[in-house]
């Protein structure tokens, strides 16, 4: 039995099918990156898994137990599934500590002083102890997203989702966002990536799946996918990518 | 060599400011000679000289002769005060004449072919000259004003300010107006936790609310259409012929707050809405992908950011309850303007109106300013460098 299971996902926006029929399992321990054009689907595949977005059919399984369609409890299931976003998110009104502290006072109904131990542990983990009392728009999008992930990491999730983390940082703060996801793979954490940093897609993952026309187009190990390509668009795709400098 | 090094060789010269100066000097001239002659007229009122000694006056060709000794013989208080009034046109002539001088030196930096020093002394100029232009329009509305006030043997003064009965009955207009404070506090707080609760069933979400929204979109549309005063009416009359237990027996003060609580709450519901729908949908999304629910996300997510952005809006709905309490006279409630026309028609005499009129724009004052140093404040903390 996979850790995660996709079968035959199709998610549809009116007319516009996104996923259509998309298979992937992933097991404990993965770090598994997606990787494909703008629009092609890696967004929603994510936000399909925890529920943000209904899938329209086929279903996704975690340890066995369906997580999609009527009567999943959405709130447990993302107590389990964190994400991390492009654009932070983290919540403006409030310091980064009560970023952090939020989610496991109220959802996990954590004490005060627990959720508060957890927090700073985790901000020694991202180097942000000092920012603690800080508020998002005083501090860079490098030390916003380590934020972010640390909100996340507070849950203690078994999945996590990241969303082009890397995407919105100006190019000297996306190493010390890279480092951290660096780590979390080593520790363990089971990571499913979208993402355009292929050079770290290569160092990181354990699979890369190249998603072309809302299916898992082609998939393997990264020196597999970026050395040997078998299939003639992810060849294509590579080859766009190594043209502009990205690979 | 092309154009357009050709027009950085040659700048364009400065078109003389000169103008303007002495347009500034003329306005300033008439200005004063208007304020002064309001002046005179407010020294014949001071010192009791109707408009019927005036043309007494002036048939007899005594005028002069006539009014300078009983302006003259005015108190010392009274000399002081026209003094200053005096003055006060006399000080725009100091930015009149800096904008004449700065204009005479372009003239002679321009003279001297120093284009960079005759720019600066131009826009000096000009700048000054508008200063005084613009001081001279704003004093010229202030005597026109006062001269409307003392017009007529004071007859929009003795009409609208009347002194002596104004500090007569400032009293008791005041107690009365503390109804009013009364219950536009009281309003204010039911309005908050009613609109909130009246917003969040217009937005909860699924198909199994759709009940409560279309019940919180008919409350909306119907109590923001009727008229504030029909509503006080119905209630205030209404309620207590009904002869329900409790909602029938209530004093016009609660009818009234129970009435500007339905109207406004609805007004401050949309208020709300609008603020809770400007906050950006992955906030939402932030919080939910926490695992925190929909009421969670909205009492520490939502909210509290909307919130901070309707302060002003909201601001000025409060606003207009506080002036909407005083349509609770038409159920009988003595607020201050029911108490004040009870005095105007008893002194013949709209005096103590004017005084109702000047309590409500003073209280808003204070508030608009508290507004806009809580959001200042917020800024400084969530903004500003640490």
């Amino acid at each position: 039995m996979s850790f995660l299971e996709m079968r035959g996902v199709v998610k549809r926006f009116g007319s516009l099918e996104v996923l259509r029929g998309l298979n992937l399992s992933i097991e404990e321990h993965d770090v598994v990156c997606l990787i494909g054009a703008s629009g092609c689907g890696k967004s929603t595949l994510l936000r399909c898994i925890n529920g943000l977005e209904p899938i329209s059919g086929g279903e996704i399984q975690i340890l066995g137990d369906r997580v999609s369609g009527a009567g999943v409890d959405v709130n447990r299931l993302r107590r389990d599934v964190g994400i991390v976003f492009q654009s932070f998110n983290l919540f403006p009104h409030m310091s980064v500590l009560e970023n952090i502290c939020l989610a496991p006072r109220q959802v996990l109904a954590l004490s005060k002083a627990e959720a508060e131990a957890r927090a700073y542990e985790l901000l020694k983990r991202v180097q942000l102890e000092q920012k603690a009392k800080a508020y998002p728009d005083q501090l860079s999008g490098g030390q916003q997203q380590r934020v972010a992930i640390a909100r996340a990491l507070a849950m203690q999730p078994m999945l996590m989702l990241l969303d082009e983390i890397t995407s919105a940082l100006d190019p000297e703060l996306v190493a010390e966002v890279l480092d951290l996801v660096r780590e979390l793979a080593s520790e363990g954490m089971t990571m499913l990536l979208a993402t355009h940093e292929m050079g770290f897609a290569k160092e990181v993952s354990s699979k890369v799946c190249f998603l072309y026309q809302g299916v898992v187009h082609e998939e393997g190990t990264p020196e597999q996918i970026f050395s040997a390509p078998k299939k003639p668009r992810t060849q294509a795709f590579l080859k766009s990518i190594i043209e502009a400098g990205r690979l | 060599m092309t154009d357009r090094s050709a027009r950085f060789r040659a700048p364009s010269i400065p078109k003389s400011a000169m103008p303007i100066s002495l347009a500034a000097l003329l306005v300033s001239s008439l200005t004063t000679l208007f304020t002064w002659w309001v002046i005179w007229q407010l020294a014949l009122v001071l010192a009791g000289v109707t408009e019927e000694k005036i043309t007494n006056a002036n048939e007899k060709n005594v005028y002069w002769s006539e009014m300078l000794p009983r302006v003259a013989a005015l108190p010392i208080w009274a000399w002081l005060g026209l003094g200053i009034l005096v003055l006060i046109p006399l000080w725009l002539f100091i930015p009149a004449f800096k904008s004449a001088k700065a204009a005479t030196r372009a003239k002679g930096y321009l003279q001297k072919q120093d284009l960079i020093a005759a720019r600066v002394a131009t826009a000096d100029s000009s700048n000054t000259a508008w200063f005084s232009i613009g001081y001279a329009i704003f004093i010229l509305l202030g005597f026109t004003g006062l001269w409307f006030i003392i017009a007529k043997d004071v007859a929009v003064g003795s009409t609208f300010f009347k002194l002596d009965l104004m500090l007569e009955k400032a009293g008791l207009v005041g107690q009365a107006f503390l109804t009013n404070v009364f219950i536009f506090m009281v309003a204010q707080v039911f309005i908050l936790i009613w609109a909130l609760i009246v917003a969040l069933a217009r937005m909860i979400p699924g198909e199994a609310g759709q009940p409560i929204r279309l019940l919180a979109t008919f409350y909306t549309d119907a109590f923001r259409g009727l008229p504030s005063v029909i509503t006080i009416y119905l209630i205030g009359f209404g309620l207590p012929l009904t002869g329900i237990p409790i909602l029938g027996d209530l004093s016009p003060v609660w009818y009234a707050i129970f009435a500007l609580t339905l109207t406004y709450g609805a007004y401050v519901a949309e208020v709300y809405r609008a603020g809770i729908e400007s906050i950006h949908p992955s906030q939402m999304m932030a919080a939910r992908s926490l695992g925190l629910n929909f009421f969670q996300t909205m009492r520490f997510v939502i909210v509290p950011q909307a919130v901070r952005r309707i302060i002003p809006p909201l601001l000025n709905d409060f606003v207009g309850l506080q002036k909407d309490t005083a349509l609770v006279n038409v159920i009988g409630t003595i607020d201050a303007f029911n108490q004040a026309r009870i005095l105007a028609s008893n002194n013949f005499n709209l005096s103590t109106v004017t005084i109702v009129a000047i309590l409500f724009v003073l209280i808003t004052i204070p508030q608009a300013r508290l507004v806009d140093r809580l959001l200042e404040q917020d800024a400084r903390k969530t903004r500003g460098a640490k």
